[in-house]
């Protein structure tokens, strides 16, 4: 079965005529031409897929997208403004968050979801908001670091 | 993974629209978070043809503080838990439960509901559909003998929620909605120590509320689990201790445990040490009495025997540092 979608995707409104089974992260890569968003997994161990939906994080690839109707979805694609990255990709990119860069679109929107809410994270809490969030390559310390340096940015 | 077979999804706004849509189709699940539903429809081991989407439900998603008892509606996500200033006062080892389970964007949508009536996990069952070919299946799903038991005719997939030990403490009840109306059973009762169909649930039933009644006097709770990643896991064995004190002396002690058998459960046999000072000794005994009720089976990669001596480690840990 199918039904009518209304969803806005980073800012953009956008109306869609979806199945019932297909999944948020299809429903971004294959219908709104957004690859930013990595499937890893596909069982929620990974976060690869992590977008924000009403500003929340969560996984795209354990949400069906007919059940986003009326949400406000973020994607890594629509971070950056007029080619200008934001703190948290900079912060990425200065500090070497990112290596073979598969789980660089679903730690950023994490780290971007930790940030709005709480603007002076400890190490603690950095280490708590990306705990759904694997990295292979980094060992994860490259990362913390990109999202001090995003912190120290925004509040700069 | 395989990509999901074609479904129906219905978007009820009521209980009892959902349980009528839930009826009139025929193979049809209850969804709220998805997190894992839709990981076990993928992996070939649950396969509706509708889904019955409950998060458009108000009535679900409210938690109220009454004079007597606090309910949580089954749709309130465990982050909404976890944070929540009410069970963090009343019933800490909920809220704490509620915050170990899996990531934190896990919690952002995985449900009560969905903890509370979470399948229950094997490895050998939790695996794709060409990996439980390969290996004859298994009892719980589309085969006919149980990998951890072969010898025997039963089902040993552990209950792997974190918050059902948690609830347990506190003679909680669940407020059921099904075809025949509503009923309210104590939480203990919806569970069966039977990994194949672990919960009571009759057919088309769905969880509405959790309601916990409030205790006369805060008395000191927790809740820790042993994974094998930190970060993010079902748990090895996880443990909800209540123990209060009167004049330095045990007044009050529960031990709810899951992770460890087919269901949850509270340790029994704990009224002997009411009275007692909780001295290392008597911290050692409790210890030593949840390892021998934790029978935890060859369900996970760690071997059983390492996870009863954690849960008994845990309760321990716990009880020393809770009051």
């Amino acid at each position: 079965m199918k039904s009518t979608l209304s969803l806005t995707v980073n800012g953009v409104t956008r109306d869609d005529v979806v199945p019932d089974n297909l999944l948020l992260v299809d429903y971004l890569r294959d219908k709104a031409g957004l690859t930013g968003t990595k499937i890893g997994c596909d069982g929620g161990e990974c976060g690869a897929c992590t977008v924000l939906i009403d500003g929340r994080p969560r996984h795209a690839c354990l949400t069906l997208a007919a059940t986003c109707q009326n949400a406000k979805v973020e994607t890594v694609d629509g971070l950056s403004r007029d080619g200008r990255l934001t703190a948290i990709q900079r912060g990425f990119h200065e500090k070497l968050g990112s290596q073979c860069g598969f789980c660089t679109p679903g730690m950023i929107m994490a780290s971007e979801a930790l940030l709005r809410r709480n603007p002076d994270p400890s190490e603690a809490d950095i280490r708590d908001a990306l705990a759904a969030n694997i990295c292979r390559c980094t060992g994860y310390v490259k990362i913390i670091e990109a999202v001090q340096f995003a912190a120290r940015e925004r509040t700069a | 993974m395989e990509y999901l077979p074609e479904m129906h999804l219905h978007n009820p706004a009521t209980v009892e629209e959902a349980i009528r849509l839930h009826d009139a189709a025929p193979a049809s699940r209850y969804l709220a978070g998805g997190s894992d539903l839709l990981v076990n429809i993928r992996r070939g081991i649950e396969q509706p043809d509708h889904l019955v989407y409950l998060n458009g439900i108000a009535e679900m998603h409210a938690i109220t503080d009454g004079p007597d008892q606090i309910s949580i509606g089954a749709a309130v996500t465990l982050r909404e838990l976890a944070e929540s200033v009410l069970l963090r006062e009343h019933f800490a080892a909920v809220a704490q439960a509620a915050g170990e389970v899996a990531g934190p964007s896990h919690r952002e949508y995985g449900t009560l509901g969905g903890n509370l009536c979470l399948d229950t996990r094997c490895v050998f069952y939790n695996q794709s559909e060409w990996w439980r070919a390969a290996n004859n299946y298994c009892l719980k799903y589309r085969g006919d003998t149980c990998h951890v038991a072969p010898a025997g005719k039963k089902c040993f997939a552990a209950f792997s929620g974190d918050v059902a030990p948690a609830l347990l403490l506190f003679d909680a009840e669940v407020e059921l909605a099904g075809p025949d109306g509503r009923r309210r059973i104590a939480l203990m009762d919806l569970y069966r120590n039977d990994g194949m169909d672990h919960l009571t649930l009759t057919s088309g039933e769905l969880m509405v509320a959790v309601h916990v009644p409030k205790m006369p006097s805060a008395i000191p709770t927790g809740y820790a689990k042993s994974r094998v990643r930190g970060s993010i896991d079902f748990p090895l064995a996880g443990v909800a201790v209540r123990m209060g004190l009167q004049d330095q002396l045990i007044a009050d002690l529960r031990i709810g445990l899951t992770g460890v058998s087919p269901l949850p459960f509270l340790v029994r046999g704990l009224e002997t040490f009411i009275g007692r000072r909780p001295d290392d000794a008597c911290l050692e005994e409790v210890r030593d009495v949840v390892r021998r009720q934790a029978k935890a089976m060859k369900t996970t990669l760690t071997p059983p025997h390492y996870r009863r001596r954690v849960a008994g480690a845990l309760a321990q840990k716990l009880a020393e540092s809770i009051f």
